[in-house]
């Protein structure tokens, strides 16, 4: 992995129905949690749901974030369902 | 002490553990979570659970400080299981330490309810049927929204 990537995790349904548990994509400045969901739901097929009725959780490096958050160069940054657990 | 273990884990040995904070401790309170036979489905043989690795001990780490900022807590302890379980499993374990039995409680309870709603878990629930990812609910919603 180049230095200019950001690793985009999903996990739970989103994994499943993406069938990718894992990507990477280039780093720009100014890019935001939010420009990256709309890039990835633009693929089109179960992509779409990045954007559709359900909510998704965003996290960056681990911590929880929101769709304006800025994502740099070397972030680990996740999309997920609203949890669960317990 | 936080735990994520797809391993069982003993009630007998934790509450030992527990036992052994101290002469100030007046009061434990534990809370253990099973795997029930239904949910958002009927007739649930077993679920899944997942975990995002790291994010969920550091948000489970942060509760029980939060807790310990707001009672009297000498000593928590979380364990959550996850993988494949069984119906009647233990899932979840909560125990809490403190002089007295109302910061126990108050403690052990807030960890469970903010646990449910803001440690990344996910639970998909198996039945004859097939397979379904459990749905976030108001009502925990709202009983974490209770303690702010």
């Amino acid at each position: 992995m180049s230095d200019n990537t950001i690793t985009v995790r999903f996990f739970a349904r989103l994994r499943e129905d993406l069938k990718t548990d894992q990507l990477a994509i280039d780093a720009r400045p100014g890019l935001t949690a939010g420009d990256v969901l709309a890039e990835l739901a633009s693929q089109g097929g179960p992509w779409v749901q990045l954007q559709g009725d359900q909510p998704v959780m965003i996290a960056i490096n681990q911590a929880m974030a929101k769709p304006g958050s800025e994502v740099k160069a070397g972030d680990e940054l996740a999309f997920f369902p609203p949890v669960t657990g317990g | 002490m936080i735990s994520v273990q797809s391993e069982d884990f003993d009630v007998a040995a934790e509450y030992a553990a527990l036992r052994d904070s101290g002469a100030g401790t007046g009061a434990i309170a534990t809370f253990t979570g099973l795997v029930r036979d239904r949910g958002d489905l009927q007739g649930v043989t077993g679920l899944y659970l997942e975990h995002y690795p790291g994010m969920t001990e550091q948000v489970i780490q942060g509760l029980i400080d939060d807790a310990s900022k707001r009672w009297d807590v000498r000593k928590a302890r979380v364990i959550h299981r996850v993988g494949r379980l069984a119906l009647c499993d233990q899932i979840v374990f909560v125990g809490v330490c403190s002089a007295h039995r109302g910061d126990a409680f108050a403690a052990c309870e807030f960890i469970m309810d903010a646990l449910k709603t803001s440690a990344p878990f996910w639970k998909k629930e198996i039945t004859s049927d097939g397979e379904h990812w459990v749905e976030q609910k108001e009502s925990d919603l709202a009983r974490s929204d209770d303690w702010k």
